[in-house]
């Protein structure tokens, strides 16, 4: 038998099965991993009240588990318990680990407090009192609530004025002082024009103090409410309602409660802003720059592409020089990201940017506006680092074009270019949407060049907003790879961000995911169009 | 090829020429208008000859065929009427071909419009990956002719003229490439003549066809010879006898023998042609 199964090639057969298996799972396996870190991260829960023995004295911790530990000390194995029992500002920490051994017993109380904060992350205790409306209530938890609501309103509020309206004041009288400035270098500062600028300055100024007075108005409001937390301890801790995020009961939450609570939690992690260093809130500039930057990548790479591949395979000579060319466009395509990024850095952001800033935008100066790292120069950098994928898989789709077809449009009267533009070129469309398919699909992951050309930390402003002309190709931007080794590595608090790595490392999976069926889909149905090509 | 060879077919193509020259006298075209001369025509794929000094006239509405074994040059004779040889880098051609009076190897010859008055129709159907009706509007629209009334008539015309409107009337936006092979083969006839070329260059336009395919595209050609010169390259000799009015037989790169059908047929005056017709080779 074994010698048939030899002779037959089964055991190749078998080899190649378990190879592809194999990579099946760990692609499975990475997937699940993630997506189990990532999303269990927004489920709510129980927080449970431990009491432990260190040292002969009596303690009581409240916290939820986070992770658990089997470690092996002096050779004795030990368990532990991840706790995170919040109330940074009280604790100086909010993760402790817990030896199994010292905990005597946990007991689940229906009345423990969850807040969420703005700063010094979340509260876990005991409504002691609720200020609400100038009277103060005891021990209400909707009372709590209550007071919750209307600070996220009135927060919303807050945070509408200062970034769309306060913002665009800003935003106007920047331009208005740079406008002031290049009329003073081109020496046209009449004082007249010094005049309008200034009156139209005052406007804004006026605009500014109006909205001011509502802000003020709006603090005043939201700084009215407090409450007083009873943390197990024993002390209080009082929060503001300015400071409040959410509140919630976790031990008091049925199964339908928790699920709305997980859905509130994912869409805000979704479409929210970062808050406390970026670990907590949301990831929604992060997301918007990541499909910004691949968009416009696409946008720069396609024709650049598509050009160069017709250049070589229609129009020049094929010799020694195109042969040449050829090996050294597939050899861009394994020159290391980094090397592009410095590049970028040196040529399109110092050399390019400030070029421009000299030759169009002089009274910025010494400020720096398109000669500083960019939207405009990542994309651009990526579409370099993109482009060999494009020429290259253009190049096949044209030498894939049969001979006939282009014989019988230049048998129809049809020049070469019209032969170009009518027929091989849209019968070569699929191929270049596989060309930016790959593109797409490296590009949203880079970020080791991106790190050096325009990817932040932190934007203050999306590249996209209401203020003239709209699309800020000059602004630097967030980037969910960026995140991702930002929160994971650089972050003060690592244990309360590490599920944030994983979420994000999902999400930033499925944008690239999904940014690759959509261009499949046109591919495909291009295909459908220009198909039987092989007949 | 060897040398040798070589020296013996080139002895062999200049005693065909000698007895060709002296049967030149007999002329079979003299009723006929003619609508395209070709003189001591040479041409070179690189270094080697692929056309040695063809001297031939082309009939106005009537059909001519090339017939000869393989590789005797009569794709390429055929293709130098409308310059499609131009596409070979290596090809480089000596001589005249006469179009209404104008060498189209002239300097200052527009390409594109010569191919519009030359059309062709190639061994393999190649109907572009688009509608049938774009594909019959195409020609027409590189002339810059959009205009719906004007391309619908002309499309309907074409197709008729390629017998092929009954059948594919109802679904003119459909894809091309969803017809059987002579249907395909009869668009792109249609395509050819709705740009009304003068001339229309067959190439074996049969060859990759099925026998009813086959007997319709040489139906068509028959209907098709009242207006147009009609130039066929085929393999098949029962079917240049069929459909062609004259025919030339070529070997290695000559002009063996121009005449009548019939005549090539019953009664050739070239051994090489008897030879051919008769199965000895080819």
């Amino acid at each position: 038998m074994s010698k048939k199964f030899f002779q037959g090639g089964q055991h190749w057969v078998w080899l190649n099965a378990g190879a592809i298996s194999i990579s099946i799972l760990m692609v499975v396996g990475l997937l699940l991993l993630i997506a189990y870190r990532g999303l269990i991260h927004f489920w709510p829960a129980d927080v449970q009240t431990f009491t432990l023995n260190v040292n002969g004295q009596q303690e009581q911790v409240l916290g939820e588990i986070h992770s658990h530990e089997i470690d092996m000390l002096d050779g004795k194995e030990r368990e532990q318990y991840l706790i995170k029992m919040g109330n940074r500002d009280m604790y100086g920490i909010d993760f402790r680990w817990l030896n199994l051994d010292s905990i005597k017993g946990t007991e689940v109380h229906e009345d423990v407090v969850v807040v969420e904060r703005r700063e010094w992350g979340n509260v876990y205790g005991f409504v002691k009192t609720v200020n609400y409306d100038g009277k103060v209530l005891k021990g209400d938890f909707d009372a709590l609530e209550q007071v919750v609501e209307r600070a996220t309103d009135l927060h919303e509020q807050i945070r509408d004025i200062e970034r769309d309206d306060i913002g665009g004041i800003n935003y106007d009288i920047e331009q208005l002082r740079l406008e002031e400035r290049r009329l003073e270098i081109d020496g046209n500062l009449t004082e007249e024009a010094k005049a309008d600028i200034a009156r139209r300055k005052q406007e804004r100024q006026q605009a500014f103090l109006d909205y001011q007075a509502q802000l003020n108005d709006l603090y005043g409001q939201i700084q009215r409410d407090s409450a007083v937390f009873e943390l197990v301890d024993g002390r209080t801790i009082s929060v503001t309602a300015n400071n409040m995020v959410r509140a919630f009961q976790p031990n008091n939450m049925d199964a339908l409660d928790k699920t709305g609570h997980y859905f509130a939690k994912l869409g805000e992690f979704i479409f929210d802003e970062p808050r406390e260093a970026n670990t907590e809130g949301g990831v929604f500039p992060a997301i918007f720059g990541t499909v910004m930057m691949v968009l416009l990548m696409s946008v720069i790479v396609t024709p650049l592409g598509v050009i160069a591949a017709v250049y070589m395979r229609e129009y020049a000579k094929q010799g020694p020089l195109t042969r040449t060319i050829r090996i050294a466009v597939n050899n861009l395509a394994g020159v290391p990201s980094i090397v592009y990024g410095v590049f970028g850095l040196g040529f399109f952001v110092y050399f390019l940017g400030g070029s421009i800033d000299d030759l169009f935008y002089p009274e910025v100066k010494p400020a720096p506006m398109f000669g500083t790292p960019g939207l405009i120069w990542a994309s651009l950098t990526l579409a370099l680092l993109t482009l060999p994928v494009v020429i290259v898989s253009t190049e096949e789709g044209l030498s894939r074009i049969p001979k006939s077809i282009r014989e019988g449009s230049l048998a129809l009267g049809a020049t070469k270019f019209e032969t170009l533009w009518k027929t091989v070129l849209p019968m070569a469309s699929p191929a270049m949407m596989t060309g930016l398919i790959l593109a797409v699909a490296r590009a949203a992951g880079e970020v080791a060049p991106l790190m050096l050309v325009g990817v932040v930390k932190l934007a203050p402003t999306l590249p996209l907003d209401g203020n003239a002309p709209f699309l800020h190709l000059e602004r630097k931007f967030m980037h969910l790879g960026f995140h991702i080794y930002d929160v994971g590595f650089q972050s003060p608090n690592v244990e309360a961000a590490r599920p944030l790595v994983y979420a994000t490392a999902l999400l930033l999976v499925l944008i690239i995911i999904i940014l690759n069926i959509a261009a499949i889909k046109i591919r495909n149905n291009l295909r459908e169009k220009y198909k039987a090509l092989e007949q | 090829m060897t040398e040798q060879t070589q020296d013996s077919t080139q002895k062999m193509n200049q005693d065909v020429k000698a007895v060709a020259d002296k049967t030149v006298k007999h002329s079979p075209l003299a009723n006929e208008k003619i609508a395209i001369e070709v003189e001591k025509l040479n041409l070179f794929y690189g270094d080697k000859q692929a056309l040695y000094d063809i001297d031939l006239h082309i009939p106005e509405k009537k059909v001519t065929a090339f017939i000869g074994p393989s590789g005797c040059g009569k794709s390429t004779l055929l293709r130098c009427f409308n310059r499609m040889n131009d596409l070979v880098d290596i090809a480089r051609t000596e001589g005249q071909i006469r179009l209404d009076n104008q060498n189209v190897y002239g300097p200052g010859v527009d390409v594109a419009e010569l191919r519009r008055k030359v059309g062709m129709v190639f061994q393999k159907p190649n109907p572009f990956p688009k509608s049938i009706y774009e594909n019959v509007a195409y020609g027409l629209r590189l002339q810059g002719i959009n205009k719906r009334r004007v391309l619908d008539e002309v499309v309907e015309w074409a197709l008729k003229g390629a017998a092929l409107w009954d059948e594919v009337k109802d679904r003119l936006q459909e894809n091309a490439l969803g017809m059987s092979g002579g249907q395909q083969q009869r668009l792109c006839i249609a395509r050819a003549i709705a740009v009304q070329p003068e001339v229309l260059l067959l190439d074996e336009p049969a060859s990759a066809l099925d026998p009813i395919s086959t007997l319709k595209i040489e139906e068509l050609i028959a209907e098709l010879k009242n207006d147009y010169t009609i130039v066929i390259v085929t393999h098949n000799m029962q079917q240049a006898a069929r459909v062609s009015d004259y025919t030339a037989f070529m070997y290695m790169g000559d002009m063996v023998e121009f005449d009548n059908t019939d005549k090539i047929f019953t009664n050739p005056s070239q051994k090489k042609t008897e030879d051919y017709i008769t199965g000895r080779y080819g």
